[in-house]
């Protein structure tokens, strides 16, 4: 019953076989589709050559397009290289999948909406686990028959973890509302397009399925029509019945609410409630068990009082009117790159070299603010310290020196003024280069300790218990974290293995020195990249101390891996779903070793660990000097790019940080020892608290 | 910011002859119809530096320049004006006050310096690097420009002939090499230890030292003790800290010394591994791998100290009013290209022409000219790209051209006054013809008489000086 056509490529079926094992243990079961799984398992039977990506759930590097079109670019000129959207026939050429899946269900010559049916039920699953999708463009109007849930699988970057919901859309406004737009378009005429989160509806997909394969069998031509007929019916109905039920709930929650709370906050809820179903609006509802909306329901209050706790939203440099406000009360004047490239315009990018003289000029004008920060402000734009905790010491250190020379102003207290003071500190340094997560985690202990100063103290003493407590953060939790990580690390080197590091990390180094002096035979490959090349500074080190070293880009990293037995990586935050945060090229190192299966390990102090989420490198990273990556120094003759930054069609993008998806990530080791990647949200919770209490 | 100024305003400058005298010491020189001395001290306060030391050579100018500031800057500046011996060099002016230099960094600026670069920069350049000295460099001025004639085509020979030279790394951050004019002979000697160092140095002859320095206190105080031959600033201490930046002997005993030991106090090993982490961290200057030796592994890490140089953009104005020439020319740039720094607002014509300044019928005042309070001029006079000070009484059919005439100065009928200085209460009698000439300050030209190129002041002044 299962033809494989011939001319389907293997490959083909191999990226959709994740997403399969995705819906296998994600949906609640439902007839239609479990027969529709039944055939992908029996394909899959049929392909046992490629056994190590059988198993692994998130195999093929997922490919990404990022964002280098610009809104100017008018869409006919895009869509140009593909065929004009019609009907169903051009969509089977957009995926992979759908195109390889097809033919098993029901032949594809004769009934192409039939194609359709198999082909986009596939095709959003697939999706799903953000296989690899050929353009862009899949977002756009054009290709309206495809079918995309509210859920966005194309921005999930390299495979994130696929249990993605779609309250999870992490994608900065203009995108979420893009996508939307889009959904409203591809109305409800297309059945399969409803599926946002990941949960099908199954039972109506799959009995349809099975009913026209019965028919299929029967050899009728009509079947076609028959199961479309049948898919039309069930829909409807289920959603109806779904839709009442939810506002039933709803309604009963709202007076639940009302009699608790009073008329506002009820008119609240309805808005809220409002806005919930118009966003679902676009696609059919799918999340239709009353289970799910009760769970909603119950969701609601805990994640009231979290927005709370929330910090404000990082500052989204597209949005043109708060910059323009930021502008004014900057330290700073920093004139915006142009050229930015479009998907990373929230993130601040400024023209390299005017901010430093504009800075330097004003050091006698920054009245507030304290020598030793501002050099340490200073040493961050020109770039002078760089690394996750040496610009951490280097803050911390310069704010110790602060503490010590302030005194407190008349008829102000101490712990509100200083955490003024400190707030400026820290606002000055932003604007020097923006925070690293461990500085942040920093910050957050160091006005903690401030508030929780007793009354009682004087000032005196309250200057050195904050110096002190910052000390002894330093101490505790890098330089003894460090340590204890060197320990922990130095038992996975065994005599005779070859170690791979990726730039330069001040963990991985000690780690290397201690494994040496500790007489261990080893050899080093340290692998870099331009336009940093900071991992020359770390070989120079590692050579000095006469280990034996081999130097490579990052280019040749898949030519090395194979000799390769542990790959020990630095991170600048590791993320409670396990991501790793850290120096870009990093993911493609760790890829490349999961793909040859070699360990990654992660080092990493723990009060670095963050408790935000991240799916990809774009929501939240940094933008480096573009003209860094146009120019080759030393080669005066690689100037393709001499003054071409100013044409409207080209935009560099150095981004300094990627994120690395968990399943990479053989092991983090911390300072409380080597955990999973999974293990990251217990140390944030249990131990979190714990960096702000010490 | 922890940071200390030091104006050094000088005394009564030989180069200046004619135009200094007891009276107007080189601070009070006008700069259109301004004191130099005030172009520094707006330029500093500006950048918030309020108080202020100011070192004068001699007692009488310390007075007059005391009296004109307290006078100028009553309310807005905190200034405190020592005076030192005549004749002393810059490095004595300092050890002069050494006891009152408190703060961390120490600013220098000379009193002739007019230029809209702010000090900020240097002392933000100083403090990122942590250095010992940091000198400001600018690109050394075209003398002569314009129309000013065969003397400025002169003196631009004679300053080719002799240029700084200023040896500076890759970066453009670092001076290796310094040697100033009256120095340089054919050749050029170099340290071969700094250049192995570095590895390769940029010899610039197109920068001048504009005696604007950030010093780091306790190296200066210590090479001003060890060091007591040592005259001047620019020509000896700055030398000496370049030249002995990989071995350096002043922090063996200086206070940068205590703050090594300090450390090295305090060295348990947590306090040491935050700051390796820092050292690793920051991309290392060529001084510290100097300092940890060829493979990374000294014994025992080598002294050294940075020396600085924040070179200003070209876009900067900056002179010093250290020549007669400089001073014709700064009189000129400050009227023109560099009006802004002059703070007075320009008319449409593109002049300053106070209110009460008094023209007579076809007399015209063209651009880049300054006319003071209270001068008169009479019929049919011309004056182009100069500047003429307070209640100055001119007659008829004058000339002035690129010109700076002080106050009080009476100019007869017929004069014609081209490329001169002409001071304060000098009398030019009738039809005077003056071409690149200095009259000193109460000097009287007979009528008709033709001088080119002259230098002329009343006989006893110049020898009293």
């Amino acid at each position: 019953s299962t033809a494989l056509s011939p001319q389907q490529p293997l490959r083909c079926l191999f990226q959709s076989s994740p997403s399969f094992l995705h819906l296998r243990t994600n949906n609640s079961f439902n007839g239609r589709k479990r027969t529709f799984t039944k055939n992908l398992a029996i394909e899959f039977k049929q392909l046992p050559m490629d056994p190590p990506r059988r198993t692994s759930r998130v195999i093929d590097p997922k490919v990404r397009q990022v964002g280098f079109f610009t809104p100017r670019a008018s869409p006919p000129d895009r869509t140009r290289s593909f065929p004009p959207a019609s009907s169903s026939p051009p969509v089977s050429n957009m995926s992979p999948s759908g195109n390889s899946l097809s033919p098993v269900m029901i032949p594809p010559p004769r009934h192409a909406s039939d194609n359709l049916l198999s082909f986009s039920a596939l095709q959003s699953s697939s999706r799903a686990v953000g296989a690899p999708i050929p353009t862009s463009t899949l977002r756009r109007p054009s290709t309206d028959n495809l079918a995309v849930g509210s859920y966005n699988p194309s921005e999930s970057l390299l495979g994130t973890s696929p249990v993605l919901s779609p309250s999870s859309n992490i994608v900065n406004g203009e995108f979420s509302e893009d996508s939307v737009n889009w959904i409203r378009r591809s109305n409800s005429g297309k059945f399969a397009s409803s599926l946002p989160s990941g949960g099908f509806n199954l039972t109506v997909v799959a009995s349809v399925a099975k009913k026209g394969r019965g028919i299929s069998e029967k050899g009728g031509g009509t079947v076609v029509e028959v199961a479309n007929d049948l898919q039309a019916t069930s829909k409807p109905l289920k959603e109806k019945m779904t839709k009442s039920e939810r506002r039933a709930l709803q309604e009963s929650q709202r007076a639940a609410k009302a009699a608790a709370k009073g008329g506002a906050s009820a008119h609240e809820q309805l808005g809220k409630t409002l806005k919930q179903s118009s966003q679902k609006k676009g696609g059919p509802q799918v999340t239709s068990s009353i289970a799910a909306s009760e769970k909603k329901g119950g969701d609601r209050p805990p994640e009231k009082d979290r927005k709370k706790d929330v910090p404000p939203p990082r500052m989204q440099f597209d949005d043109k009117s708060r910059v323009e406000k930021a502008k004014r009360r900057a330290v700073v004047k920093q004139t915006e790159a142009r050229n930015r490239v479009e998907l990373l315009r929230h993130l601040p990018q400024y023209e390299h070299g005017t901010q430093l003289p504009d800075l330097e000029s004003k050091f006698f004008e920054l009245d507030p603010m304290h020598p030793a920060v501002y050099k340490v402000g200073i040493q961050y734009l020109a770039g002078d310290i760089h690394g996750g905790n040496a610009r951490c010491i280097a803050m911390l250190q310069a704010f110790q020196e602060a503490i010590k020379d302030y005194s407190t102003p008349p008829e102000k207290t101490l712990a509100r003024d200083l955490t003024a003071k400190i707030n400026s500190f820290v606002s000055f340094l932003i604007a020097c280069r923006p925070l690293s997560i461990s500085m942040g985690n920093a910050i957050r202990f160091l006005k903690a300790r401030i508030v929780k100063l007793s009354l009682t103290l004087s000032e005196s003493e309250a200057k050195v218990s904050l110096c002190s407590d910052i000390d002894c953060f330093i101490n505790e939790k890098i330089v003894v974290a460090d340590k204890v990580i060197v320990r922990h690390a130095v038992t996975k080197i065994m005599d005779g293995d070859v170690l791979l590091t990726y730039g330069s990390s001040s963990v991985v180094q000690m780690i290397l020195l201690h494994a040496h002096e500790l007489g261990k035979n080893f050899r080093v490959v340290v692998v870099d990249s331009r336009p940093k090349l900071e991992g020359q500074a770390l070989l120079r080190r590692l050579v000095g101390k006469g280990l034996s070293c081999t130097y490579t880009h990052v280019n040749a990293v898949s030519y090395i891996m194979p000799e390769v037995t542990r790959v020990f990586l630095g991170a600048a935050s590791v993320l409670s779903n396990g991501t790793v945060y850290s120096r870009v090229g990093t993911a493609c190192v760790a890829m490349v070793a999961h793909a040859f299966h070699v360990p990654v390990l992660i080092c990493c102090e723990a009060y670095k660990f963050h408790e935000r989420v991240q799916l990809d490198s774009i929501c939240s990273n940094e933008l480096g000097d573009p003209y860094a990556i146009s120019k080759v120094s030393g080669r005066m003759d690689v100037n393709y790019l001499d003054n071409w930054a100013n044409k409207e069609n080209l935009q560099l993008l150095n981004l300094l940080y990627d994120v690395t998806p968990s399943d990479y990530i053989s092991m983090i080791i911390t300072d409380y020892g080597m955990v999973p990647p999974t293990s990251v949200p217990v140390i944030v919770r249990e131990y979190g608290k714990e960096h702000l209490l010490i | 910011m922890d940071f200390q100024v030091v104006v050094l305003a000088g005394g009564t400058s030989k180069k200046l002859v004619p135009l200094v005298s007891k009276e107007v010491p080189k601070a009070l020189l006008p700069v259109a119809n301004r004191p130099v001395l005030s172009y520094v001290l707006e330029l500093l306060e500006q950048s918030n530096l309020k108080d202020l030391i100011v070192v004068v050579e001699g007692e009488d100018a310390a007075l007059r320049v005391g009296g004109w500031i307290s006078g100028a800057y009553v309310d807005r500046l905190h200034v405190e004006v020592a005076a030192v011996p005549e004749g002393v060099g810059t490095a004595d002016a300092l050890r002069a006050i050494a006891r009152h230099l408190t703060a961390n960094d120490i600013l220098v600026v000379s009193g002739d310096l007019v230029c809209d670069v702010p000090p900020g920069a240097v002392a933000a350049a100083h403090r990122r690097h942590d250095a010992v000295v940091t000198s400001m460099l600018c690109s050394t001025p075209v003398s002569g420009s314009s129309d000013s004639g065969s003397s400025g085509g002169k003196d631009k020979a004679k300053k080719s002939g002799r240029c700084n030279i200023i040896g500076l790394d890759p970066t453009k951050q670092f001076l290796l090499h310094i040697a100033t004019a009256a120095e340089v002979e054919k050749d050029i000697r170099l340290q071969k230890s700094i250049l192995r160092a570095v590895g390769q140095m940029e010899i610039r002859a197109d920068l001048m030292d504009a005696h604007l320095y950030a010093f780091n206190r306790s190296a200066l105080q210590a090479v001003l003790d060890q060091k007591e031959t040592f005259q001047s600033l620019k020509q000896d201490v700055l030398p000496y800290l370049v030249r002995s930046q990989l071995r350096s002997e002043l922090l063996l005993n200086g206070a940068q010394a205590e703050e090594n030991g300090n450390e090295k106090v305090a060295s348990q090993n947590n306090k040491v591994m935050p700051s390796q982490l820092l050292a690793n961290a920051s991309t290392p200057s060529f001084h510290e791998l100097y300092a940890l030796g060829a493979d990374g592994s000294a014994p025992v890490p080598r002294k050294t100290h940075k020396c600085c140089a924040y070179i200003a953009s070209k876009s900067k104005y900056c002179a010093r009013l250290n020549s007669i020439q400089a001073f014709n020319d700064i009189n000129r740039d400050v009227t023109g290209e560099a009006s802004h720094l002059s703070g007075y607002s320009f008319s449409a014509q593109n002049n300053i022409i106070h209110p009460s300044a008094v023209l007579g019928s076809k007399t015209t005042v063209g651009p880049q000219c300054m006319l003071g309070e209270g001068s008169q001029m009479g019929d049919k006079c011309s004056v182009k790209r100069s500047v003429i000070g307070r209640h100055c009484r001119i007659g008829s059919n004058v000339k002035v051209v690129n010109s700076v005439v002080m106050n009080h100065v009476t100019i007869g009928d017929g004069c014609s006054i081209q490329g001169s200085v002409i001071c304060s209460n000098v009398q030019l009698q009738e039809r005077v013809v003056l071409k690149d000439c200095q009259v000193g300050a109460g000097y009287v030209v007979t009528a008709c008489s033709e001088c080119r190129g002259e230098s002329l002041a009343r006989k006893e002044k110049i020898q009293s000086q």
